[in-house]
């Protein structure tokens, strides 16, 4: 295989003591962030989905082959999984699948547009322990939220946290990806979550999966990333973001979360059929590690894996190293250098001193950016598609029906460290 | 939650006898261990195999301070360890024995 990453020389020695986040720069015997997309199906075509959802792919791990994957969890201690998807409820063993985890010492912390949330559903949630549920919104509002995740999407998520709440749930939260058009709500979003006594946690717009093509169009501009990262240093202990934000670190002041690039290193994805990648945000061939389904399992892919060993090491090379606030930043997210077709080893196209902006400018421009093999897209109308593809403003670019999905979920958002 | 004015120190008396709190698992890692509480959900480190020992022979010892010795902690780095165990304390990680009830 080709490698992935900028060479680096032969992996230094891990060193004892020091911070964590040098530690976890070497990986871990298992992963602390897993994240788990149990299909690809799912009802809502959300313009910027991370993994190109749509339509469930024949080849989906059976109930039999999930429940392996879950004993295996349970012997490697990965004490919780992220679920996700495409839309997991929809999954018509979701609801076994979640008590079988729950009774095999895997927690659940699962994220759902809130489709399947009755009140019977949030009812046997608020009775069950070690569940953790987040319900996706983009919007504070229906107009803000509909144009990217499609219309009704609003009123389901909202009816959905109604019930959670009036079911006695505790501690379930209200997971944001931050665009161009909704950061100037987040104090709209925390009165919403308060409302239901629910928790924000908002996470950053990467452009994976179909949010590769409206990424130039969402992504926060550079004043806005300043006024959020003002807002992070204001509010960030009573929101989560996991990993979310780090290279807005470069600002000045760390942020709260972990700062570090986890892929391959304590985060990684399993996805609707087995495969193994670094990251959620890393569907494409170059950051797949193995599938669950060959011989060794998840452990051998975890453990074994070249691709893994190659990313667990600290980069010594490239420009952002010679940075003044390479420390606090780290060159900011591998998904997102990758997907603007940016190398690795060089600044993030969000970088807050402006290198990345200049970095995609001086693209060439006959560069063909990466892209998934993978599509799991709706091929026709979807209802209650979003509009935001609509826009006058787009190109008339007539791909069919924009393809559905679950939102963006940082893999590391709500990691307590310490 | 008032602000807690007591440091964290006060809530920890290492002459008592604790136990790695039961719903609390430790996941061994090149450079200590991961120890996740199920109960609260957190997440929290060992930074070293000196200190996973410490916290998994707790139970078999009379108090902490008996089991730092018994794992040979030097007297110079204990404070360090009654930090690093009253912090555990806090979060939930350990918890205080019952009274042992000697047949
Ligand atoms: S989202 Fe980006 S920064 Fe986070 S683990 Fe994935 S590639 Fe790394
Ligand atoms: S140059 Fe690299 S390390 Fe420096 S702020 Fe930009 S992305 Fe971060």
């Amino acid at each position: 295989m080709t490698a992935v990453l900028p060479s680096r020389p032969a992996a230094p020695e891990r060193p004892t003591g020091g911070r964590l986040v040098d530690q976890f720069e070497y990986g871990l015997d298992a992963p602390i962030c897993l994240t788990w997309e149990l299909t690809y199906a799912c009802n809502l075509a959300c313009v910027h989905c991370l993994s190109s959802s749509g339509r469930r792919d024949p080849r989906e791990l059976t109930t039999a082959e999930a429940e392996g994957v879950i004993d295996e969890l349970q012997r490697m201690q990965v004490f919780y999984v992220n679920v996700g998807g495409g839309e997991p409820t929809v999954r018509p063993d979701f609801w076994h699948l979640l008590d079988y985890a729950i009774g095999h010492d895997v927690g659940v912390k699962f994220s759902t547009n809130g489709v399947k949330l009755d009140r019977a559903r949030a009812e046997q949630l608020a009775a069950t322990d070690y569940v953790d549920v987040q319900i996706s919104l983009d919007g504070a509002t229906a107009e803000v939220n509909d144009r990217v995740r499609g219309t009704g999407s609003f009123a389901t998520a909202t009816k959905a946290l109604e019930n959670l709440a009036e079911a006695g749930m505790k501690d379930f939260k209200v997971s944001v990806v931050v665009t161009r058009e909704n950061v100037s709500q987040l104090d709209d979003f925390r009165t919403l979550t308060d409302r239901y006594g629910a928790q924000l946690r908002i996470t950053r717009f990467r452009p994976s999966g179909r949010g590769a093509d409206v990424w130039d169009q969402l992504h926060p501009t550079q004043a806005q990333q300043r006024e959020l990262y003002a807002w992070l240093l204001a509010n960030g202990d009573r929101v989560l973001t996991g990993d979310s934000f780090f290279h807005l670190s470069a600002y000045g002041q760390a942020l709260p979360g972990l700062n570090l690039c986890g892929a391959g290193r304590v985060v990684c994805l399993i996805d609707p059929v087995g495969d193994v990648y670094a990251c959620p945000f890393a569907i494409h061939e170059q950051f797949l590690a193995g599938n669950v389904r060959s011989e060794g399992g998840f452990q051998r892919v975890w453990q074994q894996s070249e691709l893994f060993a190659e990313l667990r090491s600290p980069q010594t090379g490239g420009a952002c190293t010679r940075c003044a606030h390479f420390d606090a930043c780290r060159g900011g997210c591998m998904a997102a250098k990758f997907f603007t077709g940016l190398p690795l080893d060089g600044p993030d196209p969000e970088c807050v001193q402006g290198y990345g902006e200049t970095a995609l400018a001086a693209r060439d421009l006959d560069l063909v950016k990466p892209k998934s093999h993978l599509d799991h897209s709706h091929t026709g109308p979807v209802r209650g598609q979003p509009t935001l593809l609509g826009m006058p403003a787009v190109p008339a670019a007539s791909t069919p029906a924009p393809p559905a999905r679950i939102c963006d979920e940082s893999p590391l958002a709500g990691l307590q460290l310490g | 939650m008032t602000t807690p004015t007591a440091p964290a120190a006060d809530l920890f008396d290492p002459d008592l006898p604790w136990r790695r709190a039961r719903s609390v698992a430790l996941r061994p890692e090149p450079f200590g261990a991961l120890v996740y509480h199920f109960g609260n959900r957190k997440l929290s480190f060992l930074k070293s195999r000196t200190l996973v020992t410490v916290v998994e022979t707790l139970a078999d010892h009379p108090s902490a301070t008996a089991t730092l010795v018994a794992c040979g902690v030097p007297e110079a780095q204990r404070p360090a360890y009654v930090k690093a165990l009253a912090d555990l304390a806090r979060s939930q990680m350990i918890e205080r024995r019952p009274e042992e009830v000697r047949a």
